[in-house]
């Protein structure tokens, strides 16, 4: 089984590294044949250096000789591990709420699915400014929900670190439930239908059957989830404030110091850009073969 | 074998009947089976015998009708809770668990411990001869193992009823027979109805005690395999198992066919009756027969001609349309091509009439 596929596989990647690498010869050098044409060659051409020379000013201008006495700052580590913790507890959140609210939209049929899935995948296309501002009338002393929370259950979210994860949830919970539900969508629902047959019911089908099948979907969404959770700004800095040790997360740190020490700015630039890129290899198996 | 339940009061066994509708689509289809019966739902593509067994299943709604195992009405019990087994044509293991776990999922949902479950799927899997598979994933065994995995799966739930839809299909042709053998020694040793659905009459013939053909969601024809294979009703069972089949109305030896002509037969009938003769009674000649011994003569014209085997099968268009045997040596000496003309006959004790 397996010897046929690899040697398949082996033929058809020299049969397209051929003709490919003649393909982009003959488009540099003559511009004639079967090559990319020039208006789609420069304006491609200059979106790559649009999205990767601003990536390289910040690997030049990074002040490499004091970076690691910036990084070592108890600000810096303070900020990084707050946004480490609220990126993680908000994916949490997300996992805990989003992958049933991803099974509901995949499986079961209701009247207003279609609604719910645009409601819910709003806040993916929703400024996030404005997800802040919502959030403050939803959950701030005097929003609708939070002035209950407030006088029942002494509960106040605005401002705190809890408000943190829940900006951050907010914003990053609608890539988990796209990506969850696209893999339950491509998943068999048979499979639930033979546990049903072996008396699972829909709780243990799905705990024991579907969970283990879109793991790999889950992970995924989670991963990007988490990635978004880290780079939120706006949201955060609405609902949240900008209180160091309490709410200010690394993008918020980021901004703040480059109003007052730009290196410092950089250096923390840096370590995000880092986590991105460590975020990419993680996601490569799933999303970069596709190319 | 077993006869069919005439009573459908006796309390044990299956008794139902199966309404349901799909925008045209209608299915309605009674089925009684006794305890220890292997029944066979026979159709063609689309006939609903699928539908049938997922309604059986609890998969599929009852727009109406009945359903009741062992005396228990199970019309509005959810998937999960009826005593049902069910082998799917794709087995659907789960891709995620071993062999063993596979067949241990169903004892476990049933309350079983961890352990208990185990030792139960252990047993099971001994039982089909899979002991040294216990521990694969489904994608690392062999189609023939994984129906047998599927069948432990089944069976270890201790169903009262045995769903099995397509068993063999997924089987290339060696593994097929093989598996088709076991797989109707363990159906004998089931205690339970088993009701399995197919669209090869030769699963159906091996496996079960009593066909039911389905067509276009009704029933056609109901009986063991042997009454079927000799007194096809309809031109799809026919084809099935290999029978010219036409319909007519018999006064004597003779059976004046709806469409004409008339063949002559040895049984004495009259009214409404079938008449069926197999491809290989029908003799071919390029001229038409002087010494005419036989009564049954009709002038055809070759529609299409294919291999079977070392047989080449004529498909003859004319007053009387016909399936024709005959070697490739006669073939080829009545130069047979599609548009000849030829004289078919049948010799009237090579035909079957019974009554419709």
């Amino acid at each position: 089984m397996t010897l046929p596929s690899d040697k398949s596989g082996a033929a058809t990647d020299t049969l397209r590294g051929g003709p490919r690498r003649r393909r982009v010869r003959t488009g540099g050098i003559g511009g004639g044949g079967r090559g990319a044409p020039l208006p789609l060659l420069v304006p491609a051409l200059i979106g790559v250096a649009f999205l990767v020379v601003p990536l390289i000013a910040l690997l030049v201008r990074a002040p490499w000789r004091s970076l690691p006495e910036l990084l070592t700052s108890a600000e810096v580590w303070q900020a990084l591990q707050l946004s480490l913790v609220c990126a993680t507890a908000a994916t949490a959140v997300s996992l805990v709420i989003g992958v049933p609210l991803a099974w509901l939209l995949a499986r079961v049929e209701f009247p207003g699915r279609g609604l719910v899935r645009a409601l819910v995948t709003l806040p993916l296309v929703l400024p996030p400014v404005v997800g802040g501002v919502a959030l403050l009338m939803a959950l701030g002393r005097n929003g609708i929900v939070g002035r209950s929370l407030d006088s029942w259950f002494g509960i106040t979210l605005p401002f705190t670190t809890a408000g943190v994860v829940v900006a951050e949830a907010f914003v990053a919970m609608p890539f988990l439930v796209i990506s969850v539900e696209g893999t339950l969508r491509a998943a068999d629902p048979r499979f639930e239908e033979a546990a049903a047959t072996l008396g699972a019911s829909r709780f243990t089908a799905f705990r024991r059957v579907t969970l283990p099948l879109i793991a790999p979907g889950i992970a995924a969404g989670a991963v990007l989830a988490w990635a978004r959770a880290l780079g939120e700004f706006g949201a955060t800095i609405t609902f949240a404030g900008n209180f160091p040790g309490r709410t200010q997360t690394m993008p918020l740190a980021v901004y703040l110091a480059l109003q007052s020490d730009p290196e410092a700015a950089i250096a923390l630039s840096l370590v995000l850009l880092a986590v991105s890129v460590a975020v990419l290899a993680g996601l490569r198996d799933r999303w970069m073969t596709a190319g | 074998m077993h006869d069919a339940p005439a009573d459908t009061t006796t309390p044990d066994g299956l008794d139902a009947h199966l309404v349901v509708e799909r925008g045209t689509f209608r299915l309605d289809v009674a089925l009684s089976v006794a305890p220890g019966e292997v029944v066979a739902l026979l159709g063609p593509n689309g006939a609903g015998k699928t539908t049938a067994l997922r309604a059986l299943a609890g998969l599929t709604a009852l727009t109406e009708g009945r359903l009741r195992l062992d005396g228990t009405a199970l019309e509005r019990t959810a998937p999960e809770s009826r005593p049902v087994g069910v082998v799917f044509q794709d087995y659907l293991l789960f891709p995620h668990l071993t062999a063993l776990d596979n067949v241990a999922f169903g004892p476990r949902c049933q309350g079983a411990t961890k352990a208990e479950a185990r030792a139960r799927a252990a047993e099971w899997l001994d039982r089909l001869g899979l002991a040294d598979h216990a521990g694969a994933k489904p994608r690392k065994l062999s189609g023939g193992q994984a129906q047998r995995v599927a069948l432990a799966r089944a069976l270890a739930t201790h169903p009262r009823l045995l769903l099995l839809d397509e068993p063999l299909a997924a089987l290339d042709a060696r593994t097929r027979l093989e598996v088709r053998a076991q797989l109707r020694r363990h159906l004998a040793e089931f205690e339970a109805v088993a009701v399995l659905v197919t669209h090869d009459p030769l699963d159906a013939m091996v496996l079960a005690d009593r066909l039911v053909v389905v067509e276009d969601g009704r029933v056609v024809q109901e009986g063991t395999p042997s009454d079927i294979a000799r007194h096809p009703r309809t031109d799809y069972i026919a084809q099935l198992v290999g029978l010219n089949l036409y319909r007519g109305e018999a006064d004597g030896h003779s059976v004046r066919l709806d469409t004409g002509p008339a063949i002559t037969t040895t049984e004495v009938l009259s009214g409404p009756v079938f008449v069926a003769f197999p491809p290989s009674a029908v003799t071919l000649y390029r001229d038409r027969p002087t010494g005419a011994s036989a009564r049954n003569l009709w002038r055809c014209e070759v529609a299409g001609l294919e291999t079977h085997g070392d047989q080449i099968r004529a498909d003859l268009a004319g007053e009387l349309p016909l399936a024709a045997d005959l070697t490739t040596v006669a073939a080829a000496e009545l130069e047979l091509h599609p548009g000849a003309e030829v004289w078919a006959t049948v010799k009237a004790t090579q035909t079957h009439a019974y009554p419709v």
